[in-house]
């Protein structure tokens, strides 16, 4: 055990910063008695680390046993940090008027900023741990952190919600542990004893050694248990009561990051199995549970009367698109699951964004009470109208240009299943639009139930992430920098 | 010639040594509950009571009450003769197999169950048709367990099988632990003990066994009573045997190995009886709808042993 | 096989099917402390197999794994649980969903699929790891069946640690595993936590049971 220490990163490897300062701060917030100071804590740590994760685009450590960074996981690991940033300042803002309309307490307060960091930092580690073992852990209390987060709200629906959560994605671990060990011992008899059998750079260079069946049945639980954390149908139901029970700003890592750091690790195992020639294809379970969890979700589209679940259901949508494209494979298919994943975090972050601000100015969250919001609150009402149209798939944005390179790949390869898929997104496209015109236009309910007396400088401060977000996916729908799409090419063939 | 007479000491052993170790149970229990108890020499004494009086016979009874306790006595004698007790060298042991173990506490069971409806009284049929569901699902779990002992050893002859355990054929095998348990369970249900049924008492809900033998007196009760009696012995000397068998006597034996295997065999008797009654102490008796649980349980570990084996001999 | 390795091999085969037994005894009992009592001897076993474990791979660090299943599992959960059935008065008899028979028969049902699936893929590894690991699989399948088919925010957690016993036991069979005793804390935590959150949430108090069925019926959407 002793022998971990020694792959520990030193003060010039980034991920030093990247790790270190989310989990040193999670233990700072927790002594910070005022929570004032300690959501602008939490925006500085934040930006502390993306500012780190930025640094390693220049220079990459050498992988270790321990953790490692290559093509793959270096721009999840930037993306998140970057939607842990925006999200902080989000949050500041958020948890500012939920405190003035005393909804937390102080404890709780100290008890979220805290949690956050945790969650981070337990991302983080997921993303860049090259141990299987490691990872697992970081999955395991990424979810702990999160069902925390869930219950923060302690009604009786919060607690429901996080119950669920916790027992649904608990087994889900669980066998995703399974599964962990299984492909220890299909490695083992390559790979020798130790931490060598766990290590994912090393496995890969020889996972064409590994015993096929006993990887095959270890792909089985990984899928199961990591797929239930991505929120795949059937294995969904806790995503809408977790995503709708939560603090917003929590809604909104869920969403964007944690489905995204699950999904991570289905894939390295999918690579692991991949390149062991005589294994299964993971390719068509894949195709199957991403098909399904598609049309599932688009179907409930319809019938949701909460806003935040209506979302979370969205959220299932995409993750369903983005397994279907790395289920099919192939170089043009993968190039466009690694952009839907970024593009659905950035708009769907800024989805919720915009959810936490209407839902407090309302003081509702059911769809039916909310009228007129590009009239009532023109920036944030036409910022909402563009996110969801991106999320939609609306041309110019990127989620179109995304779902238009998984249909458009799916076409080329396997034409037959382009159109479940082609129409899975128009039914959603058909859900969302028409919950948007309710919602946005028409007239504003008479007496506007302002919750509090919010700031100007706090309206900025929320309104900007989602703005910033809403810019990012716009520019990449508009135009894609050459770096970048050489970037994602090579990692497209990573994945193979 | 030494077979002979080894089989001839067995048929008289078990039926002189049952009522003791039942003496044994039920002192050890008084024991327990704060009682000094009976000697363990009273069922003697009780039978030489039982044996001195009048049989008397209902109105309503036809000849099956009659020749019931003769016909189950008989039976269950046959059966406890051909477990090797003390020794394997037998003259019926090649004849007998843990099959007809299981058909031969059928008869017994059945004409005690036909005895009790006979009379016509309501008891009688209560403790009948509880005695038959719990038949039902104790054979089923007898003949699972008599698989996975002959599945491991390839034989079904107590003899053969004690042969092969003693020979040490067999290390410890999770089989037979499975099985071992689930012989003890239908051991369990097969004597009537507690959790089961309670042997002692005569309250209406929860009788079992002693309902059918309510009508029963003089002799005929002997019978009935003896024939419980050698059952237990029975089921002691089996699981002692298969699971415990150190110490018995194989053919060739001198009579220094002949009398160890005595020795043995009683000192087997005496723990086992001792653990029951300790074990009758501390159990509360269960309610009737959880029979079919806990027979059920014994039926699943002997499947559970079955599959095992498969496990073990795949590796 | 060597007569030493035969004999550990033996015991370690032996500790396990207790692990699994224990298992199956989960599914049987309709009282909540008995669940609590066999749940405490399955974590007994659990530390058994591990301490086997540890004595025959020369892996002094399983004897930590061994000693977390001893004390925190086998001890402070069932107390802790104990506890809280009596201070927040939660029925004390088991709720099925399904037929005791019928669970056993499950239960059986998924040891035997259990065996079919890891023996043929597992014909190189060492037979230690092989009827280990179909064990522990066969474990980890009760335990979820147990979450499925009892209702009750106290049987429910009972279950998840049953499965996470059979994967504590799959990990110290797996030979030479790393990272063994980080995950075993790693459930530990997950395990205190829920503790905590039925006492403090007072779960009780909120729902009478935390059946999943149940919680299907808030849907956030009745409107």
């Amino acid at each position: 055990m002793m022998g971990h220490l020694a792959n520990f990163p030193g003060a010039d490897n980034p991920l030093l910063w990247i790790l270190g300062v989310p989990l040193g701060s999670a233990g700072f917030l927790v002594v910070l008695k005022e929570w004032r100071v300690a959501t602008w804590v939490n925006v500085v740590a934040s930006a502390i680390t993306f500012a780190s994760s930025l640094m390693l685009l220049d220079h990459r450590p050498a992988a270790t046993r321990l953790l490692f960074i290559d093509d793959f996981n270096v721009y999840l690991v930037v993306l998140t940090s970057f939607i842990g940033l925006t999200t902080a300042v989000f949050s500041a803002a958020y948890i500012a008027r939920e405190s003035e309309a005393q909804r937390l307490s102080d404890l709780h307060l100290r008890f979220y900023h805290s949690m956050y960091q945790a969650f981070l930092f337990t991302m983080l580690l997921a993303l860049t741990a090259n141990n299987t073992g490691v990872m697992w852990v970081a999955v395991e209390a990424a979810t702990l952190t999160t069902v925390l987060m869930v219950s923060l709200y302690r009604t009786r629906e919060a607690i429901e919600a996080a119950w669920k959560y916790f027992i649904l994605c608990s087994v889900g671990i669980g066998l995703a542990l399974f599964g962990t060990t299984l492909v220890y011992l299909a490695a083992q008899p390559v790979m020798g004893d130790g931490a060598d059998a766990m290590a994912w750079t090393l496995m890969i260079k020889r996972a064409h050694a590994f015993q096929p069946d006993l990887l095959n049945l270890a792909f089985v639980f990984v899928l199961v248990g990591y797929g239930t954390k991505v929120g795949l149908a059937p294995l969904h139901s806790w995503l809408p009561d977790a995503h709708a029970e939560g603090p917003t700003p929590i809604s909104a890592v869920l969403s964007g990051l944690l489905l995204n750091v699950a999904l991570y690790a289905l894939l390295r195992f999918k690579m692991l199995i991949a390149a062991n020639g005589q294994a299964l294809t993971p390719g068509p379970l894949l195709v199957m549970m991403g098909l399904s969890s598609l049309f599932l979700a688009a179907f409930m589209l319809y019938r949701r009367g909460d806003i935040k679940r209506l979302f979370a259901y969205s959220s299932i949508e995409h993750m369903g698109v983005i397994t279907f494209a790395f289920g099919m494979g192939g170089a043009l298919a993968n190039f466009a699951g690694l952009m839907h994943m970024t593009m659905h975090s950035l708009t769907k972050s800024a989805i919720f964004f915009a959810v936490g601000i209407i839902s407090q100015n309302e003081g509702t969250k059911r769809i039916a009470d909310i009228r007129g919001l590009t009239a009532s609150h023109p920036v944030l009402g036409w910022g909402f109208v563009l996110a969801v149209l991106a999320i939609a798939g609306l041309p110019p944005m990127g989620v179109f240009m995304s779902e238009f390179l998984v249909v458009s790949s799916t076409f080329a390869r396997q034409p037959l299943l382009a159109i479940p898929l082609a129409l899975g997104l128009l039914l959603a496209f058909g859900a969302l639009v028409s919950r948007l015109q309710m919602m946005a236009f028409g007239e504003p309910p008479k007496v506007v139930a302002s919750h509090g007396t919010a700031t100007t400088f706090s309206s900025i401060l929320a309104l900007t992430p989602l703005w910033v977000h809403m810019l990012l996916v716009l520019v990449a729908g508009l135009y894609l920098p050459k770096e970048l799409v050489a970037w994602f090419q090579v990692v497209a063939r990573l994945l193979g | 010639m030494t077979a002979i007479l080894g089989q001839i000491a067995q048929i008289f052993l078990v039926v002189a040594l049952a009522p003791l170790i039942t003496g044994w149970v039920r002192l050890v229990k008084s024991r327990l509950n704060g009682r000094i108890g009976a000697s363990p020499f009273q069922p003697y004494r009780d039978f030489y009571r039982l044996l001195q009086k009048e049989a008397v016979v209902a109105h309503s009874a036809s000849w099956v009450f009659r020749a019931a306790p003769y016909v189950t006595f008989a039976a269950v004698w046959l059966a406890a003769c051909i477990i090797p007790t003390f020794t394997t060298n037998m003259v019926l042991a090649p004849a007998a197999d843990l099959i007809a173990l299981v058909a031969l506490l059928g008869v017994a069971r059945f004409w005690t169950a036909l005895a009790g409806m006979d009379v016509g009284t309501s008891f009688g049929g209560l403790g009948a048709s509880r005695e038959m569901m719990i038949a039902s699902l104790a054979e089923p779990a007898m003949l699972m367990v008599s698989f996975s002992l002959s599945l491991i050893t390839g034989t079904t002859s107590p003899a053969q099988i004690i042969a092969f355990v003693l020979g040490g054929g067999v290390g410890i095998e999770v089989s037979l632990g499975l099985a071992l348990a689930a012989l003890i369970m239908v051991a369990i249900a097969e004597n009537g003990r507690i959790p089961i049924d309670n042997p002692a008492t005569h309250l209406e809900l929860t009788m079992v066994h002693e309902a059918m033998v309510l009508e029963y007196s003089g002799r005929h009760l002997a019978l009935m009573e003896g024939a419980g009696m050698v059952r237990l012995t029975l089921f002691m000397a089996l699981i002692s045997g298969i699971f415990a068998p150190w110490g018995m006597a194989q053919p060739g034996a001198g009579a220094l190995g002949v009398a160890l295997g005595l020795g043995a065999f009683l000192a087997k008797c005496f723990i086992l009886a001792t653990a029951l009654g300790f074990f009758e102490t501390v159990i509360a008796k269960m309610r009737v709808f959880r029979y079919a649980d806990f027979l059920g349980g014994a039926l699943l570990l002997g499947l559970l042993a079955t599959i095992f084996i498969y496990v073990s001999e795949a590796v | 096989m060597a007569d030493i390795s035969q004999f550990s091999y033996e015991v370690a085969h032996l500790i396990g099917a207790t692990v699994l037994m224990a298992g199956f005894q989960l599914l049987y009992q309709r009282r909540l402390f008995a669940v609590l009592n066999t749940f405490a001897f399955q974590a007994l076993a659990l530390a058994a197999a591990a301490a086997w474990q540890a004595h025959v791979q020369h892996a002094p660090h399983l004897y930590i794994t061994a000693a977390i299943a001893l004390v925190f599992k086998a001890m402070i959960v069932p107390f802790a649980l104990h506890w809280l059935v009596e201070k927040l008065g939660i029925h004390r008899s088991v709720e099925t969903a399904m037929s005791i028979g019928w669970t056993m028969t499950s239960g059986v049902a998924l040891v035997a699929l259990s065996i079919l699936l890891v023996l043929p893929v597992t014909a190189n590894a060492a037979a230690l790891t092989r009827e280990s690991l179909a064990l522990a699989m066969s474990v980890i399948l009760l335990g979820l069946l147990m979450m499925i088919t009892r209702h009750n925010a106290v049987t429910q957690v009972v279950g998840f640690m049953a499965l996470e016993n059979g994967l504590i036991l799959a990990a110290v069979s797996a030979k030479g595993m790393p990272l063994v005793v980080e995950i075993s804390i790693a459930f530990s935590v997950l395990v205190a936590m829920t503790l905590f959150g039925i006492f403090f949430f007072r779960i009780r108090e909120r729902f009478e049971t935390l059946d999943l069925n149940d919680l299907e019926t808030y849907r956030g959407d009745r409107q």
